[in-house]
Order: structure tokens, then C-alpha cells, then sequence
């Protein structure tokens, strides 16, 4: 997210716009001091949408490669970290658009059952957390964020995790901020879904 | 349950407009109202509240794997040889 990279900056660089300045010049030390300061972050947020493989690699140098391309359009008023982390985000966009998809569960398996009289179907105690160590929960939510389909997965990372708004995060899929708004509400749901029963029978680490 | 006027799948339903302060007045007057009435939803607004904060944890600890504080040296040699490349 924006706030997660946002720390980096100009190493032997006055600041941000000196550094802006260099990589406008064309100045080896600027581009590697803008890789050097980001790559470890932006490498985060590929890794997020594409998992801990070559892609996610992949996405972080064509990130750089635009940004490198790019920067005379880098409007001054905008921190370079945000700026940046739209570039991996829409590179990491691009590779998941392009490979080849997993067999994906239907979300509406996922979704809360409802009785005709709109009652939910099941109501069991949920609470999460509760039997599991910090770092267990986190990598419990990770697997379980992992088991959503992957347009559902997908705008609840860039909404929640990267926190991205529903218009950025629309004009980025290519869908209005309704379907963002919905599949996020959709995922959201689907993942409590997911956590409940792996979470109350404790121990569980998929 | 009917809770003036809202089941619990519109409940459900309207949730996220709710916390993200979107519903109309009249919307949020029942909503209010049925959260007064009906504790199993009572239970799933907090029980979905919790699945975001997990979600907005899940990544974000110190020492916890997949967020490399260092950069990879084979990442950074790789983007710049690219970069020169593109002259």
C-alpha cells in the first residue's frame, strides 16, 4: 500500500524532488537509488496479487522500466511512493490478466446461505483469533484470501490491503465502481466464511 | 427475522454501504433498528468487521515473511542492466 512504501526517499538525494530532478536528467546513481529504495517494496505489493514466484519479479522490473519511461509525467504534487505503487500495481495487473488462469471455486459457495424466510442458514459462533498465534492467523488469512476466486481476490487486495479507492480500483479492472464495490462486499463475505471453520477447529493451517 | 422491514440477507446485503456511511437516512434507520433486534446479525456485522481487520493484517508484520524489508541484490541488478538496455 501507498502508506507501506511511502518511507523511501533520496538517499544521496537532497529529497524527493532532487531526486525526481536526477532521474529527469537521465542520472545513473538517480535510477539506482530510486531501485535501491523501492524495489524491496514494490517486490511486497507484486507478491501480494501474484504470489512469490518469477512473476511477481517480473512485474516489479517492467514497474521500473515504466516509471523509467514515465517520469516527465510524474506530476511534482503526488508522492513518488504512490506513484510508484499504482505502476506495480497495474504491472501486477497486466501478468495476472495474461497467465493462465487456476480453476477457480464459485464464489457463491462461498456466500452465506439464507433460509427462505431470510434467516442465515447456519449461525455458528465465530471468533477467530482466539486459539491462534499472530504470525499462525496471518499466514491462515493469507491462504484463505488465496482461495478466492481470482476476481473476487483481486479487488479485495487493492481495496483492503493496498487500500486503493473504488474508483482507482475501477478504472484499473475495467469495471464500474458498482462491481467493485459488490465483489469486494462478495469477498469480504466469502472470506469470513472461509475463516470460520478453519479458525474454531484451531489449529488448522491449509 | 423481519425487523422492521429489513431480513437479515438485506441486512447482510447492506452492510459494507453501512460502514462506509453510504446508506440513506431511511436505510440506515432500519438497519439501526434491526441491529437492535436481531442479535445473530448483531453477530455477523462484528464477525465482518474482523474478517477486514484480518485482511489488513495479514501482511503487515515486522519479520513476518513476504514483506522483504532488504532488496534483493538480483532484483536491482536486474532492473538497472534492463534500464540500460532502454537507451
Amino acid at each position: 500500500m501507498a502508506a507501506r512504501i511511502a518511507s523511501a526517499g533520496g538517499g544521496g538525494f537532497a529529497d524527493e524532488a532532487a531526486l525526481v530532478a536526477a532521474l529527469r536528467a537521465g542520472r545513473e546513481d538517480a535510477y539506482e537509488q530510486l531501485v535501491r529504495s523501492y524495489a524491496g517494496r514494490l517486490l511486497a505489493v507484486a507478491r501480494r496479487l501474484l504470489g512469490e514466484g518469477e512473476d511477481a519479479h517480473d512485474a516489479v522490473q517492467e514497474a521500473f522500466l515504466s516509471a523509467f519511461r514515465s517520469i516527465d509525467g510524474f506530476q511534482g504534487n503526488a508522492r513518488l511512493s504512490t506513484w510508484l505503487h499504482r505502476i506495480v500495481v497495474n504491472a501486477a495487473l497486466m501478468r495476472l490478466r495474461t497467465r493462465r488462469r487456476k480453476p477457480e471455486e464459485p464464489i457463491d459457495a462461498l456466500l452465506p446461505g439464507f433460509l427462505p424466510d431470510g434467516h442465515r442458514e447456519e449461525r455458528r459462533p465465530w471468533q477467530p483469533g482466539a486459539a491462534l498465534e499472530r504470525r499462525e492467523q496471518r499466514q491462515l488469512v493469507r491462504a484463505a484470501i488465496d482461495r478466492l476466486p481470482d476476481s473476487y481476490r483481486t479487488v479485495l487486495l487493492l481495496r483492503d490491503i493496498e487500500e486503493l479507492d473504488t474508483a482507482e480500483v475501477a478504472e484499473m479492472l475495467g469495471v464500474s465502481p458498482a462491481v467493485v464495490k459488490t465483489r469486494l462486499h462478495r469477498a469480504r463475505q466469502a472470506l469470513r466464511e472461509i475463516l470460520a471453520p478453519l479458525v474454531r477447529e484451531g489449529a488448522a493451517t491449509p | 427475522m423481519t425487523a422492521h422491514g429489513l431480513t437479515c440477507r438485506e441486512f447482510i446485503d447492506f452492510i459494507m454501504a453501512w460502514l462506509d456511511g453510504e446508506l440513506d437516512s431511511e436505510t440506515r434507520r432500519c438497519f439501526a433498528e434491526h441491529l437492535e433486534l436481531c442479535p445473530d446479525c448483531v453477530d455477523y456485522l462484528e464477525s465482518y468487521r474482523r474478517t477486514v481487520e484480518l485482511g489488513k493484517a495479514a501482511w503487515d508484520a515486522p519479520g513476518d515473511a513476504p514483506v522483504p524489508e532488504e532488496v534483493p541484490e538480483r532484483l536491482v541488478q536486474a532492473v538497472l542492466a534492463a534500464r540500460r538496455r532502454m537507451r
